[in-house]
């Protein structure tokens, strides 16, 4: 079991001094948290829960009501497929198989290297362009496999 | 000050309210019935559950009346074909994801949402009913057994934990169809910081919150002719069990009750008040040599003020929140498990019964009780010391299953030597009361005079004000009791643990200049515990808390010292307060816990 109050073990104190102690800087420091670590640790709950003062559970249910705020290790980029209708429309399927491919995982995973977490997200607003994804903050557009296999290997050269 | 008053118009006629009021509030005054589900009085408006949508005259969309407040003159309409048809659906929709087990739920014939689809014309299930429950039921804590699948989210339970109790056990987790109660972690409740109240429970709309009930054991226990079985009541249950039985809030029930428990097997009927008076012995005594050892030997590591330790929701509070501060708390033992500890031994040598074969049982207004008699530490008499916790709701369950209704019983006395109890014990069910039991005795003790308030009755801590506090100097004392001549001891009380932290709070950064602390966990005190007959509000807890006062009024003994069978016990048994036996039985200790996440 988890203790904070125990083992004082700190994490994200170099997060949180940037911060005012208000219940209203909750969501700007799991979106910090979130972007520096790359998911929120029950421990990252816990200090910013005492920081706040408020309940571990209401840290915890704000966190679990986004879904860009993840409490689970992700890979260094994240690739979102958009589910939506316009994009299923144009073709997702096809986007969707050769992601599954070139990364060798499915929809909920993250690759065993630690690069790439694969998502699914509602719609990002690219009806006009679909099918559309998004890779951590980008957005990709009119997507064919060759383009989805020329993003991946940019991105893993870039590694 | 005059506020503004407004005139609005409700189903034609027509009335004047003040600015800022809700449409449900208008309605009330009114006359006018609105059904709610998310509302309750004692928490914030949530505006979640739509049923108590009306129509505003000009607006396209259907309101929800209790989060509207009136800023402007409206015409408000509460019954046409629209709203009949939104509240048919939204209930349709909130059946839809109810696991409906009614006959062999807790709440049946007593469940809001029963009720409003009964009364609000659902004659199908117009969407997919639940057939098999979904989720696993949390059986994990002595006090609280959490049934997701019955929950509507309609976050009353949230609202409590967080409005009135600032614990904050549970939250909403999820979004849009998958949204669901939870704790932090999804942890059993047990595993979380949950300090067993059982605000929650008596806020539940439907069956999703219910105390752990240890009904069959006890008539196991009744049943069988090797063991004898010792009920002990606490003083709320008393006030409050004839709401089970048709009475209305505020009935005294002391002496049916008594003829009930008889009837259903219990050997021995005793009365928690006797062992209330002898906290106010062991909890007064040793307020006077903490002041004695402060004010006369200058001693630092002694804690003042000193604050009551009765409420096992409000004990667990403190060890989570206030963990380097538990040295404020009296070591005493709540009067339940004084009353254990007293009746394994004592009472068991007295009558000549093996303490092996004796069973307690303790009828409480309360959920964490069940929690406290599980405790390690509550095991001084060589035994278990209170065997079961038991609701006052439970009790009504089991009277009604012997085939009882407490209407018809005659009126009983309790049994003896245990079960003579004073006023003073009796009070301890509303908030203030151990407050008010102590300082007569202690005020008493100190100067041989009793209180100089009229009746006994001191006001000033009476109400139901969240945080009260009070000063008496003490003057013309007895020659032993020379060093307390003019001092003025300042006394708190508290109620609800939002109160309790902002009163610990003064007291953690040395801001209070406070003697004594009474705090009680729930809203109201013990008489509107977690284990309370529900529905519970503001009036109902004043309905309870003036008949405790007026049966005590009536009481022979009134002050716990003047106790003549508690005379007896420290006679007989424990000598004087704060002796050996007295520490060995009657004292405990505390444990520090986990703030944020759960420990020990």
């Amino acid at each position: 079991m988890v203790n904070i109050d125990i083992c004082k073990q700190k994490e994200i104190s170099g997060i949180l001094v940037r911060f005012e102690k208000r219940r209203d800087s909750l969501l700007p420091i799991l979106i910090e948290v979130n972007r520096i670590h790359g998911f929120i640790t029950p421990i990252a709950m816990a200090e910013i829960a005492e920081f706040l003062e408020i309940p571990v559970a209401e840290v915890h249910g704000v966190v679990s009501f986004y879904h860009f705020l993840s409490t689970k290790k992700r890979g260094k980029y994240t690739v979102r497929l958009c589910k939506t209708i316009s994009c299923e429309m144009a073709g997702k399927e096809k986007i969707e198989k050769i992601l599954k491919k070139e990364l060798g995982i499915n929809f909920g995973e993250t690759t065993s290297d630690g690069l790439f977490t694969l998502e699914y997200t509602n719609c990002i607003g690219m009806c006009d362009k679909s099918p559309a994804m998004l890779v951590n903050d980008n957005v990709y557009f009119n997507l064919t496999p060759e383009k989805v296999i020329k993003v991946i290997d940019e991105l893993r050269k870039r590694d | 000050m005059n506020r503004e008053m407004i005139d609005i118009r409700i189903d034609g006629k027509e009335f004047k309210v003040e600015k800022g009021t809700t449409i449900l509030e208008a309605c009330k005054m009114a006359g006018i019935n609105i059904p709610t589900l998310c509302y309750h009085p004692d928490l914030t408006v949530a505006g979640i559950c739509r049923i108590c949508v009306v129509e505003i005259e000009g607006m396209k969309t259907l309101t929800p009346a209790c989060a509207f407040q009136i800023e402007r003159p409206v015409s408000v309409k509460t019954n046409s074909p629209k709203i009949r048809k939104a509240r048919r659906i939204n209930l349709d929709l909130l059946l839809s994801e109810h696991y409906g087990d009614c006959y062999t739920c807790v709440r049946n014939g007593k469940c809001e949402l029963q009720s409003l689809a009964r009364d609000y014309g659902i004659d199908n299930y117009r969407f997919p009913s639940v057939i098999k429950p979904k989720y696993e039921i949390d059986n994990s804590s002595y006090a609280i057994v959490r049934d997701q699948n019955k929950c509507i989210s309609c976050k009353r339970c949230i609202r409590t934990c967080i409005d009135l109790q600032k614990v904050g056990a549970l939250e909403t987790f999820g979004r849009g169809h998958s949204v669901r109660i939870s704790t932090a972690l999804n942890k059993p409740i047990a595993e979380v910081i949950c300090i067993n109240c059982g605000q929650c429970i008596n806020r539940c709309p439907t069956g999703a919150l219910r105390a752990n009930d240890p009904a069959d054991f006890i008539w196991e226990a009744i049943d069988d002719p090797e063991k004898f079985v010792i009920i002990q009541t606490a003083p709320s249950p008393r006030a409050a069990i004839g709401e089970e039985f048709g009475y209305p809030p505020g009935t005294s029930v002391t002496k049916k009750l008594n003829a009930a428990l008889r009837r259903i097997g219990f050997d021995r009927v005793f009365d928690t008040n006797f062992a209330a008076d002898l906290t106010i012995m062991e909890e007064g005594s040793e307020l006077i040599e903490r002041l004695k050892k402060r004010i006369v030997e200058g001693d630092e590591i002694v804690k003042v003020p000193m604050i009551t330790s009765c409420s096992p929701g409000w004990v667990k509070f403190a060890e989570h929140y206030y963990p380097e501060h538990l040295n404020h708390l009296s070591t005493c033992k709540s009067p339940q498990q004084m009353f254990g500890a007293i009746i394994k031994t004592y009472y068991a040598r007295k009558v000549g019964i093996d303490p092996s074969k004796i069973v307690v049982v303790a009828l409480m207004p309360c959920a964490a009780k069940k929690f406290e008699c599980n405790r390690p530490e509550m095991r001084d008499s060589g035994f278990k010391d209170v065997d079961f916790g038991l609701t006052t709701r439970e009790m009504a369950t089991m009277i009604k299953e012997a085939g009882i209704d407490l209407k018809d019983m005659p009126e009983k006395d309790f049994d003896h030597p245990l079960g003579l109890g004073s006023g003073a014990g009796l009070i301890f069910g509303a908030t203030g009361g151990v407050m008010e039991a102590a300082i007569r005795t202690v005020y008493e003790i100190v100067t041989g005079k009793p209180v100089p308030f009229k009746n006994l009755e001191i006001t000033p801590i009476r109400g139901m004000e969240g945080v009260r506090e009070a000063s008496l100097t003490i003057e013309n004392t007895l020659p032993e009791y020379r060093w307390l001549e003019g001092v003025t001891l300042n006394v708190a009380v508290a109620h609800g643990t939002a109160n309790a932290k902002k009163i610990m709070d003064k007291v953690v950064k040395g801001e209070a200049d406070y003697h004594f602390i009474e705090i009680m966990a729930c809203p109201g005190g013990c008489l509107g515990g977690g284990g309370q007959p529900i529905p519970t509000t503001p009036e109902i807890r004043m309905a309870r808390a003036r008949a405790i006062y007026e049966e005590e009024k009536n009481l022979p003994v009134r002050k716990s010292h003047e106790n003549p069978e508690l005379q007896q016990l420290y006679k007989e048994f424990l000598k004087h307060p704060l002796s050996e036996v007295s520490h060995k039985l009657l004292h405990t200790h505390y444990t520090p816990r986990g703030k944020y996440f759960f420990v020990g």
